[in-house]
């Protein structure tokens, strides 16, 4: 009965906690800061969108970001030809498949499935890995099918795992990743690179998430002052009641 | 206390309630009414069409689909345009008096170049869409005909303007969509300099 | 057979139309029954909130319903992004996709709150007991309900919950095999279950619902409200009016009340849908924002929260005779125990204000239970490893297996034993009229 009770004080703990073990590094991720979602939309429309579709998301939504259409026409779409239409691929699924051993999934709604956090790290925890048909391996998705398309930002990481024992003799494995050669950015840099990607990814995973916020704010307003005025009408009716 | 003073008080707040209920409702209402309006997909699907017409020979018509209705460009000759002068009496709006154009396609020909004509393909009268009949290639049409439109649903009869003739079914001319050249050879359908 | 009708003679300046529609239509005498002169007892507490509420709800999810199937697509290749569609391309539609969504969990939570409400004061006892049990069988039509919707976005958890569901009618023993592939129409979950359940989840249910709604209210107006002390408020009539001592009508007094139960309740619900639409995964699970994929079954698959409990019974139970069954039939049964209620009650009072600490005992044992296992449902049966807790026992990755397992005991020991404890139970005496 006790660890019943434990565990109901745990529900709402564990609500928040993931199943995997792994801690997931926090994700820079602030709708509001468009300067760094535009940046993120550059990254996505460079590194990412030669084999990921984001085949909901129209070009001429990037006006959220506080692009002009002339502005998303000429610095994003390299795919399209119309701001209406969708950020789709020219690889077939097929080919992909063949290609990679698994289709490159589509992205638009990647960070709604995975968390931000998840992304945030994955895409900084890719190593060398000669075991592996593509040379690349990653802490965070073991044996993924896609290698690692920013090592010349991020350089080359290698991975390093020590076995020790603690004081109650349970056996530790940690894993490090060590930085073997640089690549064009600093540590900080890529960070924030990848940092501005996600924030993008996030945006795009829900674009309406900004007006979602403000209307709610709104909402909220109103329904505080509603709540008082059907409470008060209920009051001048009940007071008679005995 | 008086019955009436308790009274006051709950108009007071019935009122209140009944305000900001409406407001509610109305706040409610509007993602309902706003899911009705075009989507972005449909939007996207009407957005302006580019047409390169350097192609387009004299006396022939080309369609293109802008917001799923036909378009027509006609490319007409110095005869077809001596026609709409001609068909003036035979007209039911020769002036124009009703608004089916944008201003600057408001005059004779209505085009913005006398000798292209952009008209939206469907009839004013229940929206079929009229066939192209050229003087000479239509005899159907009898001897008198000067060439134009005609609606094969219930036969309604236009000029190379894309007017309608008296005694037709349909009420008004045909429509002149908004468009506009970016190019010496190239019109963009659907948008005009004030959107720009 | 009535008298002949009165014209109405009220202060609006309607008279002559309510008149008209009257002598047509039983509008004035309707109106009487059901809410002006629709007696109901003067102390309902904050539990006799959630009945106006989930009729509320049921509206909310209707409206929202007949908007979102105007954009939606029941196609196996179109459903997801449609959906997509929904909550990108049509405007505002964002808006009505979290409506109906967080709605659907807040009908359950509505609903349970509803349920636990009749549990403490014994609103399911004589003369109440059809009103219980037309109220089972709305629960029972809105987890179908709940059930058809969920495979409608056609993500992996859409998919594969479904799957497992199906599955379970498989278990069933000599006609499993056939019936799954009859409710599929396919041998896997396809287009055409999709098609199927669309059907169901759009017209078939909601009218079932509805149904049942308008007769679950026409049931309780017949027997009347019950209330907090559990007493019979016709069995104190004023001489004088001819109306309950302990009674007021309902409208004004209940419609004003709910007026302000509505409110809050939206507070609450503009506050998950507009700041935690996904609510953490439990109203919009993470992994159903992946589209279904038939060769790929996700890490951990759960159903939505509202019916983990089940899914904690249905684990709980081991496959016996190489059968799944009596897993099924465990959870089937837990469901179908409540309709046996009015009858496993034998206390002499109602409410849970005059019965003894043994039924109380057990009712809170009950709901802590249903909370335990509804938590289990949630998680992967080797959640207790991130307690840290050692066992003592057991092995660690058994642990949680075995708490539901012994939760399913007191879930099911609740019902079973009621009738003897029930009545051993050393009850106060039920007052004469309402205390407040």
């Amino acid at each position: 009965m006790k660890t019943f009770l434990a565990a109901l004080l745990l529900l709402p703990a564990l609500a928040c906690a993931s199943s995997a073990g792994l801690k997931f590094d926090r994700a820079p991720v602030d709708p509001t800061d468009l300067p760094s979602l535009q940046r993120g939309a550059q990254g996505f429309v460079n590194y990412c969108l030669n084999c990921h579709s984001a085949a909901y998301m129209r070009y001429n939504r990037l006006r959220d970001l506080g692009l002009s259409e002339q502005q998303v026409k000429d610095n994003l779409m390299f795919a399209a030809d119309k701001v209406g239409e969708t950020m789709t691929v020219a690889m077939r699924t097929k080919d992909a498949a063949q290609w990679f051993g698994a289709a490159p999934p589509d992205l638009t709604v990647i960070a709604r499935s995975r968390g931000a956090d998840w992304l945030y790290t994955y895409l900084r925890s890719f190593y060398r890995d000669p075991a592996r048909p593509t040379g690349w391996n990653n802490v965070v998705f073991p044996s993924v099918g896609m290698p690692h398309v920013l090592y010349e930002l991020q350089g080359v990481q290698s991975l390093k795992v020590e076995t020790s024992t603690d004081a109650a003799g349970h056996k530790q494995q940690t894993q490090t990743l060590v930085l073997e050669t640089p690549g064009t950015l600093s540590k900080a840099q890529y960070d924030q690179f990848v940092g501005d990607l996600v924030n993008y990814l996030d945006y795009m995973g829900e674009p309406s998430s900004a007006s979602r916020i403000q209307i709610g704010i709104y909402v909220m307003m109103f329904l505080v002052l509603f709540i008082a005025i059907t409470y008060l009408l209920k009051r001048a009716y009940w007071k008679d009641v005995h | 206390m008086s019955e009436n003073e308790l009274d006051k008080s709950k108009r007071g707040f019935l009122v209140a309630t009944s305000v900001m209920s409406g407001v509610a409702a109305a706040g409610a209402a509007t993602p309902f009414v706003a899911s009705m309006f075009p989507s972005e997909r449909a939007k996207a699907l009407g957005a302006p069409v580019e047409v390169d017409i350097g192609k387009l020979a004299p006396g022939e018509m080309m369609r293109v689909e802008w917001r799923g209705k036909p378009v027509w460009i006609v490319r007409r000759t110095k005869e077809m345009l001596e026609s709409i002068e001609k068909s003036d009496d035979k007209v039911t709006d020769p002036q124009l008096a009703v608004d089916q154009q944008p201003d600057y396609a408001k005059n004779e020909n209505r085009s913005i170049r006398p000798e292209v004509l952009v008209l939206e393909g469907v009839c004013t009268h229940l929206g079929c869409s009229p066939q192209f009949k050229p003087k000479d290639m239509s005899p159907e049409m009898g001897a008198d005909w000067v060439g134009g439109f005609y609606c094969p649903c219930h036969g309604s009869k236009f000029d190379f303007a894309g007017r309608v003739y008296k005694g037709a079914p349909a009420p008004t001319n045909l429509k002149v969509p908004p468009h506009m050249y970016v190019a010496d050879s190239t019109i963009v359908i659907g948008e005009d300099k004030k959107g720009a | 057979m009535a008298a002949p009708k009165q014209p109405v003679t009220g202060a609006g300046p309607f008279n002559g139309v309510l008149t008209w529609v009257d002598t047509r239509f039983p509008l004035i005498s309707l109106w009487k029954e059901h809410l002006a002169e629709y007696y109901a007892p003067k102390n309902f507490n904050f539990w006799y909130y959630f009945g106006s509420l989930a009729l509320f709800v049921l509206v909310i999810q209707i409206v929202t319903g007949i908007f979102l199937t105007m954009n939606y697509k029941p196609d196996a290749a179109q459903a997801f992004a449609s959906v997509e569609y929904i909550m990108r391309d049509v405007p505002g539609g964002w808006l009505i996709r979290y409506m109906h969504s967080t709605g659907a969990s807040m009908f359950f939570i509505v609903v349970y709150l509803h349920m636990f409400r009749a549990l403490m004061y014994g609103s399911y006892r004589k003369p109440r007991e059809l009103l219980w049990i037309i109220g089972v069988l709305i629960y029972l039509s809105m987890m179908a309900e709940a059930f058809f919707g969920y495979l409608l976005p056609w993500g992996q958890m859409s998919y594969w919950g479904a799957q497992v569901i199906v599955n379970l009618f498989s278990a069933v023993p000599f006609i499993g095999d056939d019936l799954g592939v009859w409710i599929r129409g396919d041998y896997v979950i396809s287009d055409a279950t999709l098609n199927r359940f669309f059907a169901l989840h759009v017209i078939a249910v909601p009218l079932a619902l509805l149904l049942l709604v308008a007769i679950h209210v026409m049931a309780l107006h017949e027997v009347g409200s019950s209330n907090p002390d559990g007493v019979e408020i016709k069995k104190r009539i004023d001489p004088a009016t001819g109306h309950p001592v302990d009674g007021i009508p309902f409208h004004p007094y209940y419609t004003v009340k709910d007026l302000f139960g509505v409110a809050v309740f939206l507070a609450v619900s503009c506050a998950i849908m507009f700041f935690a639409p996904a609510m953490g995964g439990y109203f919009l699970e993470y992994n159903n924002f992946i589209p279904a994929n038939p060769l790929q079954t996700p890490e951990h698959i759960a159903p939505v929260w509202y019916f983990t409990p089940y899914y904690s019974i249905l684990r709980a139970v081991p496959p016996m005779f190489n059968s799944q069954f009596p897993g099924v039939a465990a959870m089937g049964a837990a469901v179908i125990l409540l309709f046996f209620m009015p009858w496993l009650d034998r206390a002499p009072v109602k409410s849970i204000r005059y019965k003894g600490s043994v039924f109380k005992g057990w009712l809170a044992a009950f709901v802590v239970t249903f909370l335990i296992l509804g938590y289990l449902g949630t998680a992967p049966t080797t959640v207790w490893g991130q307690f840290g807790f050692d066992a003592f026992f057991l092995d660690t990755k058994d642990i949680a297996t075995w708490a539901a397992r012994v939760g399913t005991i007191v879930y099911f020991l609740f019902f079973l034993l009621m009738p003897w404890y029930s009545r051993r139970d050393k009850c106060k005496p039920e007052p004469e009229g309402i205390t407040h």
